[in-house]
């Protein structure tokens, strides 16, 4: 049960028509990774490197050019319930008051009514947002936004988490207090996490492994397991060698290919 | 009080610029002459000998009814086809080119035609007026629809919905903001041609009130036909902004609507 693969990429390729500079871009090529359920996985990368593209064609929004990709075993068909996503931007409705945009997957899922209030309260609780529930999303802050889309998936209960640069776009300790909280929950629920991030203390910090891409076209550079303990303390020595391992790797890859593309 | 200056002030300027003589009384009427001839249209009493005392409010009733009708129609089909033409490409390939050239023409140039295919008839100021404000109203449910952000699509898509239903989910409310300026902008439109329609094409109403005060040199009537339009006109406004208030609350401090 420990090994049983949930998401399994084999030699995923993506490549598209660039119009405006009428060229084929490369975003991702042969990128083969087995993720076991229960795993929390980082992807991290220089800019480019097509990560948010390997997200995209693990929640079925882009579909790949080349390879296969399994979600236990199976091929998927699109986006589902099943892989719950958590954007950079929130993408949460704007016209839905907070309690409303929670409430939205299982009222589309058709869990009944007195059911969905009920596990709904219970997300709310557990990510800590009960009270504003009647606030619209411009109303609140953007670690509140964040916590309403972790909130919008989970009351979902998905085998697997996505997480697209989640955290990028608030404040330091904002951002700290999310980490924690992504940290706790993962704890909790044993969810299967592909999280996407350039921060590398942020790939340490939360990854079982940290899988690291080359820029253009995206490769697997490496994947490092971080054999530390939870709670992670990033001033601990131990830490700061798996940053400064991480680190370099990127910035090996970084240099050669770091020419004008028009 | 400060919002009341200005319409005082030009109420005083045009008093005084009659009473001092400057314009002849025969090109410009004082307001309280406008206003004493209002009063009759208003409240006088229905008479063989008179053809406008007291007929103001079966005039307002009548113009009211075919705006109401005609701007209905407009808006139920400009934001069903609107969003349709926003959302599927297939549908704005059939329509936008049409569209585009029946816009280009001024409603007013239709008048002819509509007294000619419909007669003086009812059918023929409703069909101005729907036709005419369908245009802004099918462009901006189409603008709104098409500009519907591709991650709240989606975000729809990962939480379950079915992609027949992202039209009523996320399309839908996304251009509720455009769709309402369309709307806006309609109902303005309706008011024009329902005073042209009047004017050319049926009887009765404000409109046909206003030609009938000019072919009878009453420069009194046509200020006030003129001012009650404009009373009509700014508060079914006032009523289309406070239903977009309600509808948009989720917006509220988010735009200046």
């Amino acid at each position: 049960m420990a090994c049983e693969i949930l998401i399994a990429c084999r030699r995923l390729g993506k490549s598209y028509h660039d119009i405006r500079h009428g060229e084929r871009v490369v975003a991702l090529d042969e990128v083969s990774l087995e993720i076991p359920r229960g795993q929390f996985v980082t992807v991290i990368g220089p800019s480019g490197c097509g990560k948010t593209t390997l997200l995209n064609i693990v929640a079925g929004f882009e579909q790949p050019s080349a390879g296969e990709l399994l979600v236990e075993g199976q091929p998927i068909q699109g986006p589902g319930a099943d892989r719950g996503v958590v954007f950079q931007e929130y993408a949460l409705f704007p016209w839905l008051t907070l309690r409303q945009n929670v409430e939205y997957g299982p009222r589309e899922r058709g869990v009944p009514r007195a059911e969905a209030s009920e596990i709904v309260d219970r997300t709310l609780r557990l990510v800590g947002l009960h009270g504003a529930e009647n606030r619209y999303p411009h109303e609140l802050s953007g670690g509140m936004r964040q916590r309403v889309a972790l909130a919008r998936v989970l009351v979902n209960d998905p085998k697997i988490l996505l997480m697209d640069e989640p955290f990028a776009a608030v404040d330091a300790q904002t951002r700290a207090s999310l980490q924690r909280e992504v940290a706790r929950l993962w704890a909790e629920t044993g969810k299967t996490v592909l999280f996407i991030t350039h921060s590398v203390e942020e790939a340490v910090l939360l990854g079982d492994r940290v899988v690291t891409l080359t820029p253009r076209p995206g490769r697997v550079k490496d994947d490092v397991a971080v054999e530390l303990a939870r709670p992670r303390d990033p001033t601990s020595p131990a830490f700061n060698d798996y940053r400064r391992a991480i680190e370099r790797l990127l910035a090996n890859t970084a240099a050669p290919t770091e020419v004008s593309g028009g | 009080m400060r919002r009341c200056t200005v319409p005082v002030a030009i109420l005083l300027v045009w008093q005084g610029v009659v009473a001092s003589g400057w314009v002849p009384r025969a090109s410009l009427p004082s307001p309280a002459a406008v206003a004493e001839a209002w009063w009759i249209w208003i409240f006088g009493p229905v008479t063989s000998l008179s053809w406008y005392s007291g007929t103001w409010g079966l005039y307002v009733l009548m113009s009211l009814r075919r705006v109401i009708v005609g701007f209905a129609i407009a808006a139920g089909a400009g934001v069903g086809l609107g969003v349709l033409i926003g959302w599927y490409a297939a549908v704005e390939d059939l329509f936008d080119g049409v569209i585009n050239f029946l816009r280009a023409v001024p409603m007013t140039a239709w008048v002819p035609f509509a007294v000619f295919f419909f007669g003086i008839h009812e059918s023929a100021a409703v069909f101005l007026i729907a036709f005419g404000s369908f245009f802004p109203v099918v462009v901006n449910a189409a603008a709104g629809a098409r500009q519907t952000p591709r991650i709240l699509i989606r975000a729809a898509r990962m939480l379950g919905t079915r992609p027949r239903k992202l039209l009523v989910r996320v399309v839908l409310p996304a251009a509720l903001p455009a769709i309402f300026t369309g709307l806006r902008v309609g109902l303005g439109l309706a008011w024009v041609l329902v005073i042209v329609a009047e004017m050319l094409a049926v009887q009765g109403g404000l409109g046909y009130a206003l030609w009938s005060a000019y072919q009878f040199s009453r420069l009194d009537l046509i200020l006030a036909a003129i001012a009650s339009v404009g009373i009509l006109g700014l508060g079914s406004d006032r009523l289309v902004v406070a239903g977009a208030g309600r509808v948009l609350r989720w917006q509220r401090g988010l735009t200046g609507l």
